[in-house]
């Protein structure tokens, strides 16, 4: 599902490239992504999320290579193959809960379905929330709504990056298990990058990037 | 969800500072608006107005005095002027024709103006209901007097001396008689009570005694009293007593002139001249202002003049309205510039959800956008509001020929100039928010 093939990038010219390892993760699999700051994880989360184009290589999610899709088309895939989630939620503070997702599936451009996103807010337990302003959510609502936002268009693969580390323990292991489940639900392959060593234990397919 | 209702919930979150950024601009545009209208408006009436007038000819004054008050009905006339003068006048083989003005009544501040047929014929104002006025004391009113003042056909009125509604003066010895209502013109005629010369003579022939020691609402000038006064001691001396009005059957003629100058009679206001050759633009004021006692008044020379005074005002304060809009618009650009910069992780969230950058561009753009329309169209219902009052607050704007609900198409010039207005406001944040780096922002932390 994820295939990394003599990947490297550099920020400028002048700086020195980040080589990645060849590396899959199989359709449907749970893998982690390990590795200290500095060490090219976000840089290759981006990659992977076609935020940030690769200096050589090929970059293959299901069957497409994303380093072959032109700017606009790179866009259309990111909306509706992939489902990020980010260590804050970020969740645009100007809309409703509801509206924040149709407009997740308005920006991917798929039919705007109150239904499917009352569906995917029960399954996280948020339907109550469904009319709130995003600013009222507590923290852990809010986490959760990203979640949702992520998972809604049924993506490829979901891709969080560091979902736990500015959570204790036990949140910790809530939200990692509401990934997984969330993963399993809509079939996706879930890919964590973290340097969170708590995410190793639950985990067991993984890379660990070494620092260059 | 769409861009649109995306673009109007940022909006909507900083409703204090939208809100003073669409007053701001409204009340640039509001004042172009008044000034397009009362501009487009007046200019259009003026013209209207005088369309088949080349001169008018009253008493010596003020030129544009004239004009105001025999062609648009809005200031005093400069007095009388004799009618064997005015006669002698329309000989001239330079003049096709002259329609005689009589003024100096009115009916709850509308004037009574008297005069022939012509005058009819020159605005094209067809009877809709009743006759023309076939007697004297008769008296056919304008489109807008009928509407507004309540009165019909048949019934029956005394006008007071003077042009102000002040309910001195009152003629109460005359009564005059409505026998026909005029169809509406768009013209001053609408505001106007029409009537023959010879019902002007006969009503002031019998008041001139109380209303030259009462009157003091007449405010033009000592000398259109003094000739007034003067003409009537002159009628008083040579030809009847004020109580006997039935006794002298001839100075109640039934006989009205329908068409020309009177054979007899003794004043009039003005003349309204139609020349017959172009020649006599350059030779007949010139004439007549040097060897008669006369006065000629051009009205395209005067309007002209007119505007060319209040146009430093119209100027100074269409300045104004322009530096209100670009403050309006730069308020609006720091607005969203600022905005902006809290909203890169928003913006750089809507491109990791699939929004292009052109997208997010025409996001920013629009919000820009909305909030100049709303601008605008306010500025327009604001500009429009202004006329509204100005035609309720003042005594017959109408004359003016001002109307709020009329919209003009410079208006759709002004609704396109704010659109680009917004569109600049916009053009730098929206650059910029097609210019993000989802990566470097996302990276942030």
């Amino acid at each position: 599902m994820i295939q990394l093939q003599n990947t490297s990038f550099r920020y400028t010219a002048s700086s020195a490239p980040f080589q990645f390892p060849d590396w899959s993760v199989p359709s449907g699999e749970h893998a982690v992504l390990l590795g200290s700051s500095g060490s090219g994880k976000t840089t290759l989360l981006h990659l992977l999320a076609g935020l940030l184009h690769p200096e050589q290589g090929q970059i293959i999610i299901g069957d497409q290579d994303i380093t072959k899709l032109k700017s606009n088309a790179l866009d259309r895939f990111r909306g509706r193959k992939l489902g990020l989630v980010f260590q804050q939620p970020h969740l645009l503070a100007s809309l409703t809960l509801e509206q924040n997702l149709l407009l997740a599936q308005y920006l991917a451009g798929i039919k705007q379905d109150r239904e499917v996103i009352r569906d995917t807010l029960a399954s996280l337990s948020l339907e109550h929330r469904r009319t709130a302003r995003v600013t009222t959510l507590s923290q852990g609502e809010a986490q959760r709504a990203a979640i949702a936002r992520a998972v809604l268009n049924d993506p490829l693969v979901i891709l969080a990056d560091e979902p736990t580390s500015s959570l204790d323990d036990e949140n910790c292991y809530r939200v990692l298990e509401l990934l997984q489940n969330q993963a399993r639900q809509h079939q996706a392959t879930l890919l964590i990058v973290t340097h969170d060593h708590r995410v190793k234990e639950h985990i067991s397919y993984q890379l660990t990037l070494a620092k260059a | 969800m769409n861009l649109l209702k995306l673009s109007g919930s940022y909006i909507k979150t900083k409703p204090l500072n939208t809100l003073l950024n669409i007053i701001l601009l409204a009340l640039g545009i509001a004042i172009i608006t008044v000034l397009l209208l009362t501009s487009n408006q007046v200019e259009k009436s003026l013209t209207q107005n005088s369309r088949g007038i080349d001169l008018v000819v009253g008493a010596k004054g003020s030129p544009l005095q004239i004009i105001l008050s025999s062609i648009f009905h809005i200031d005093y006339p400069t007095g009388n002027i004799p009618l064997a003068e005015a006669k002698q006048l329309s000989r001239n083989r330079l003049i096709k024709n002259t329609i005689p003005l009589s003024l100096g009544d009115n009916y709850q501040g509308y004037r009574i103006v008297g005069t022939n047929y012509e005058y009819l014929d020159l605005y094209q104002v067809e009877v809709s209901e009743g006759t023309r006025w076939g007697k004297p004391l008769e008296v056919a009113l304008g489109a807008a007097v009928a509407r507004q003042s309540g009165l019909s056909i048949g019934d029956t009125f005394a006008s007071s001396h003077g042009f102000a509604d002040d309910g001195l003066n009152v003629h109460d010895e005359h009564q005059f008689t409505v026998v026909g209502l005029l169809a509406p013109t768009q013209n001053v005629i609408d505001n106007l009570i029409l009537t023959s010369l010879e019902s002007v003579w006969q009503v002031h022939d019998h008041s001139s005694e109380t209303e030259t020691e009462t009157d003091t609402t007449t405010h033009t000038g000592a000398d259109h009293e003094h000739e007034h006064e003067s003409s009537h001691e002159y009628e008083s001396d040579h030809e009847h007593e004020h109580n006997h009005e039935h006794e002298h059957e001839q100075e109640h003629s039934e006989a009205i002139t329908e068409q020309g100058l009177p054979a007899e009679g003794d004043e009039i206001t003005s003349l309204l001249v139609q020349f017959r050759s172009p020649m006599a633009a350059v030779q007949l004021p010139r004439y007549i202002n040097e060897r008669t006692n006369m006065q000629a008044a051009s009205p395209p020379f005067e309007t002209a003049r007119l505007f060319s005074l209040i146009g430093v005002g119209v100027d100074m304060l269409q300045g104004f309205a322009y530096v209100i809009v670009v403050i309006a618009t730069l308020s609006i650009f720091i607005a969203l510039y600022n905005s902006l910069k809290a909203r890169r992780y928003d913006l750089a969230i809507m491109r990791s959800l699939g929004a292009s950058p052109p997208l997010l561009f025409t996001h920013v753009i629009l919000e820009g956008l909305l909030i100049t329309l709303a601008g605008c169209l306010l500025g327009l219902l604001l500009g429009h509001a202004v006329i509204y009052a100005a035609t309720q607050l003042y005594a017959r704007p109408g004359q003016l020929g001002l109307s709020a609900g009329r919209f003009i198409a410079e208006e759709l010039w002004v609704l396109i100039g704010s659109l680009v207005v917004g569109l600049v406001a916009a053009l730098i944040p929206a650059i910029q928010a097609y210019r993000t780096n989802i990566s470097q922002v996302l990276a942030e932390r």
